[in-house]
């Protein structure tokens, strides 16, 4: 899932500005939901936070809320367009395609981000969530034990680890499992570390965003569609 | 096969124990600060590395700064990491540098920015160093660039690797290491030695491997005059081992560069004596102004003559 975190209330307020009446905070139902940044919960508690704040610097600010299952669905967005027209601005605690999705939809409104989109992660624990996957465009996990070199190294590495690996950790921080580390022991439990032998060549970064935005059609679906 | 010329490589060739040495570039624009630093080490060394924006810090660019110190008459080693280029970047500045005619390379991934004063810079790392050695390797050897466009005139370059007995997962750094020398490693520096007993081992590992039969192995030496200069390698740098007892022993010295001098030659000696050693690689961080006296008490100098 993505995983974001919300931005600190005075950040919100100075994107906010002066210049307006009334707010709509819409959280986002599927991924900031679980990583506690952007579902209702989250919503209402920094609408309470704003309310309080501009009732507290005499501003006569309506605020309202709304939690959509997927901001990333027109189909979803579609339901809030009453409550959209009548603010003056959406705040969106969605990740950022949540927000630019409302604005494909909305081009005359302010749309503003409530949330810094972190990366695709997993949860460890409550509260606690860890980098596992880039979306580089072309899936190396079978070549690695199923742990990837190029979301978990900090040098992306695929022949093996840098000179900076310690005790299992990065030498970026500690706290950052070495994902060569990791990646070799799972070779020995294996019994495959002869897999790792071989010289890996440089990754093609075409089906990453280097080759510019991208976008993904699903050919077969639009053909069975016209038949 | 392009005929290369390095005098690192013919002395290696030649037999000779190699004496290879380091030099910081400025932070800053000063032709003279390199010229100062590669006057006092003419003559008591073979080559000389000049980092790559090492701890990722902005310097002087270091196929700038080689040229630089070769016209004072110095053999130079450029690093070059992989930190900071892409393959474009990374093959121009290679082809650049062969055409100033700098000879030796030492490719490296690269320290982690995070280490350095712009922790908020973007990094690349689209190379590791195995990657980086493979394509200069096949610039070299056949002309060919990453990209498959063959080159009229190719680079010459004799091409070196780091190696880090320190580092972990053992087994998986020696993987990397035979790597290394698959993709057409000629020479290793080693990261600087304060363990000796995990180096004799980890050399008895390279042996038996038969890495030292397909490369130059040079041991890396980092002269020290401070014991909190040791505490902070042993905590903060990247991969080193610095055990106790050395630390305890700077402590106590009285004279304290001496001491390290000291300490110095007494690993040279040892690490001469290492089967499958073939040289020494001295890194004095901030004193490089000592490494002509520790290459002459360590009974180094002069220098053999190799064209």
């Amino acid at each position: 899932m993505i995983v974001a975190k919300q931005k600190k209330v005075n950040e919100v307020i100075d994107m906010l500005g002066d210049d307006f009446n009334s707010l709509l905070i819409v959280g986002c139902g599927t991924c900031v939901t679980v990583s506690l940044a952007g579902g209702e919960r989250e919503v209402n508690s920094l609408a309470e936070i704003l309310r309080t704040y501009y009732a507290n610097n005499n501003r006569d600010v309506k605020i309202e809320t709304e939690t959509v299952k997927r901001q990333c669905d027109f189909e979803y967005i579609d339901q809030l367009e009453n409550l959209i027209k009548e603010n003056d601005i959406i705040l969106s605690l969605a990740c950022g395609i949540g927000v630019q999705h409302i604005v494909e939809r909305h081009q005359d409104k302010i749309v503003l981000p409530g949330l810094n989109t972190s990366f695709y992660g997993a949860t460890l624990k409550i509260g606690e969530w860890s980098e596992r996957c880039i979306g580089c465009g072309e899936c190396v996990l079978d070549q690695y034990f199923g742990i990837c070199p190029i979301a978990r190294c900090s040098k992306q590495l695929l022949n093996g680890p840098c000179g900076g690996s310690q005790n299992g950790s990065c030498e970026v921080d500690p706290d950052i499992d070495c994902a060569w580390e990791l990646i070799y022991d799972r070779a020995v439990k294996l019994d495959k570390l002869e897999d790792l032998i071989n010289y890996e060549p440089p990754k093609n970064w075409e089906v990453y965003r280097d080759g510019g935005p991208r976008t993904l059609i699903d050919q077969e679906y639009h053909e069975d569609r016209k038949e | 096969m392009t005929k290369k010329y390095s005098k690192v490589k013919n002395m290696l060739d030649a037999g000779h124990f190699v004496v290879c040495s380091e030099m910081g570039p400025p932070i800053g624009a000063d032709p003279e600060f390199i010229k100062k630093k590669a006057h006092y080490l003419k003559g008591y060394v073979d080559g000389v590395n000049v980092t790559d924006n090492q701890t990722a810090i902005v310097r002087m660019s270091s196929i700038a700064a080689a040229k630089l110190a070769m016209d004072e008459g110095l053999e130079m080693i450029i690093q070059v990491t992989a930190r900071d280029r892409n393959r474009i970047s990374l093959q121009s500045d290679i082809l650049g540098a062969s055409a100033l005619g700098l000879r030796n390379i030492l490719c490296l991934t690269g320290d982690h920015q995070s280490f350095g004063k712009d922790p908020g810079s973007k990094n690349v790392f689209e190379l590791g160093s195995v990657q980086l050695i493979k394509a200069v390797t096949e610039m070299v050897d056949n002309g060919i660039l990453l990209n498959g466009k063959v080159m009229e005139v190719p680079p010459k370059m004799f091409i070196g690797g780091a190696a880090n007995p320190f580092a972990d997962p053992f087994e998986m750094q020696m993987i990397k290491m035979q790597k290394k020398v698959n993709a057409g490693v000629e020479f290793f520096q080693t990261q600087a030695i304060y363990n000796i007993e995990k180096f004799e081992y980890w050399m008895e590992e390279v042996r038996k491997r038969g890495i030292d039969q397909n490369s130059y192995i040079l041991a890396g030496i980092l002269p020290t005059r401070s014991a909190k200069a040791l505490r902070m390698m042993k905590k903060y740098v990247a991969g080193m081992d610095v055990p106790d007892h050395v630390i305890k022993r700077m402590d106590q010295a009285k004279d304290k560069e001496k001491e390290g001098v000291k300490m110095a030659v007494e690993t040279i000696q040892r690490v001469k004596e290492i089967k499958g050693v073939r040289g020494v690689h001295l890194m004095p961080v901030a004193w490089e102004e000592i490494t002509p006296t520790v290459i002459k008490e360590a009974s180094l100098y002069p220098r053999p003559e190799v064209e």
